[in-house]
């Protein structure tokens, strides 16, 4: 695995003249950083960034029983109750209620549906897909479009309106949570007021051929390219998960503390155990900290101790920008997850000061 | 990237500037700021602290990584930077003046005849 050779996005060539730091990532030769992360950050919660994400995974699901079939898959509500030209996120959970990865389901057309996976996940999240499909609902179609369709996220205050000027987007007619089917550039795209950043923003799926005149001309109306560096802070700052590190298939949606994306009344994959997780409680959850101040980062696998007793481990930690000190994620006992509960985190031996907070640690003023 | 002529360079990519004292001026190269990216972090000896050259002497932790940093002399530490403790972006920002690390007495001021002139850290970096 390590020593295969790494995929491009459509955008590759961009990154690479336009400068931006190259790491691996999912598989994918991916930009890191352009100007850096902080200032990255700091235009899209100011102004607005742009970022290629096309390596995560977009999946057609079309015909009689497309519905059907994402609704058995997917936690939240994507049948009966979501009309056409909306979007929405859940998990997708195995029999067990273990979330095998996190993803947003546009309903494009009464029988038709765009599924977008972590890139991570592609690949197993479209073989789960197509072992459903196979089994209980053959009259439906799943087309893996991830090469053929690219995928630009535009997030931050000024992300909407710079949709408008370069993709014709109208924010008053395609509201949060709502997707679009339209022309970019002249060649078919859809638009979805969805993101990952805690920001408001869209993010645009075009034919891949006209990618990269989108991407430079979302540069030229103001979008500062960024890099996964700056996504990963931003998408931490909104407490948005990141399945891999913050969840996995060993955990199920209610210690994950996502019931909010959970239809508990339906019959979804995984149901009766998330169901009874709802019911009984489980033992850990996942909850948020912030030290008491600027230091040394708690990182992922960091050990995460009360009173001194260790309880629980980080999945994700970062310098956040918008707090000026660090903020983490991490697994804990129910009892010490409480928001003020003082904690310490193990960073190389030492034992920094943090608090439990509440969630998200960035909210964005409507 | 500048790589100023008045100072030696270690492989790991720390300056030493000889002051006319006898002191010696440690710091971070521009080309190791900017291989970090945003500092967020610096972790440093005291003053009154021992620094070995090519031994660990404190952290640079970016948004996304901690580098060990390797003091490229050996010898007492006389002076910290404050500033960068409170502002680490000086690290970024200005690696070779206001983003200095520490001031120390070297146990053999020669010692620094050990590493890198400009040009051959320059070298090093292409």
């Amino acid at each position: 695995m390590a020593d295969a050779p790494l995929r491009t996005t459509v955008l590759h060539d961009d990154h690479v003249s336009l400068g931006a730091r190259m790491v691996p990532f999912a598989g994918y030769d991916m930009p890191v950083q352009y100007a850096g992360v902080l200032a990255e950050a700091r235009a899209v919660r100011t102004a607005a960034g742009i970022f290629d994400v096309s390596h995560m995974g977009r999946f057609a699901v079309d015909g009689p029983d497309a519905r059907a079939l994402l609704d058995w898959m997917h936690t939240a509500d994507v049948g009966e109750a979501m009309p056409v030209g909306r979007a929405r996120y859940g998990l997708l959970c195995n029999e067990s209620g273990g979330i095998i990865d996190d993803a947003i389901v546009y309903r494009l057309g009464e029988e038709r549906f765009m599924i977008v996976a972590n890139a991570a996940n592609a690949a197993k999240v479209f073989a789960w897909l197509e072992r459903w499909r196979a089994e209980r609902f053959p009259n439906a179609t799943l087309t893996d479009r991830t090469s053929e369709i690219a995928m630009i996220a535009l997030q931050g205050p000024d992300g909407t309106h710079i949709a408008g000027q370069v993709a014709g987007f109208d924010p008053d007619a395609v509201r949060p949570f709502n997707v679009v089917e339209t022309e970019v550039m002249g060649a078919p795209a859809f638009i979805a007021r969805t993101g990952y950043t805690g920001e408001d923003g869209v993010e645009i799926m075009p034919a891949s051929e006209v990618a990269s005149a989108l991407w430079r001309a979302l540069m030229d109306a103001g979008a500062a390219p960024c890099g996964l560096g700056a996504r990963d802070t931003l998408r931490l700052e909104a407490a948005l998960l990141l399945h891999g590190s913050d969840m996995d298939e060993t955990v199920n949606p209610i210690e994950a503390g996502l019931e909010r994306f959970v239809r508990l009344e339906r019959d979804f994959c995984g149901a009766d155990a998330v169901r009874a997780a709802a019911e009984q409680g489980t033992a850990r959850v996942l909850a948020g900290f912030r030290t008491a101040e600027r230091g040394p980062a708690p990182r992922a696998h960091h050990r995460i101790l009360v009173e001194g007793s260790d309880v629980g481990e980080v999945t994700s930690g970062s310098y956040s920008p918008y707090l000026d000190t660090n903020i983490g994620l991490g697994y804990l006992p129910r009892e010490a997850s409480e928001p003020g509960t003082p904690i310490s985190v193990d960073v190389r031996g030492r034992q920094i000061p943090a608090q439990i907070v509440a969630l998200p640690f960035y909210k964005r003023s409507r | 990237m500048p790589v100023p002529e008045d100072r030696r360079y270690s492989k790991e990519h720390e300056w030493a500037l000889a002051e006319p004292d006898g002191l010696v001026l440690v710091g971070i190269t521009d080309f190791a700021q900017h291989e970090l990216g945003d500092v967020v972090y610096v972790e440093l000896p005291q003053p009154g602290d021992r620094v070995t050259q090519n031994a660990q002497m404190g952290e640079v932790e970016s948004v996304k990584a901690v580098s060990e940093l390797f003091s490229p002399v050996s010898g007492e530490v006389t002076a910290v930077n404050d500033e960068v403790k409170n502002a680490p972006e000086l690290l970024n920002e200005s690696p070779h003046d206001k983003g200095w690390l520490i001031r120390v007495k070297p146990d053999d001021p020669d010692e620094l005849d050990t590493l890198l002139d400009a040009a051959a850290y320059t070298a090093l970096t292409e």
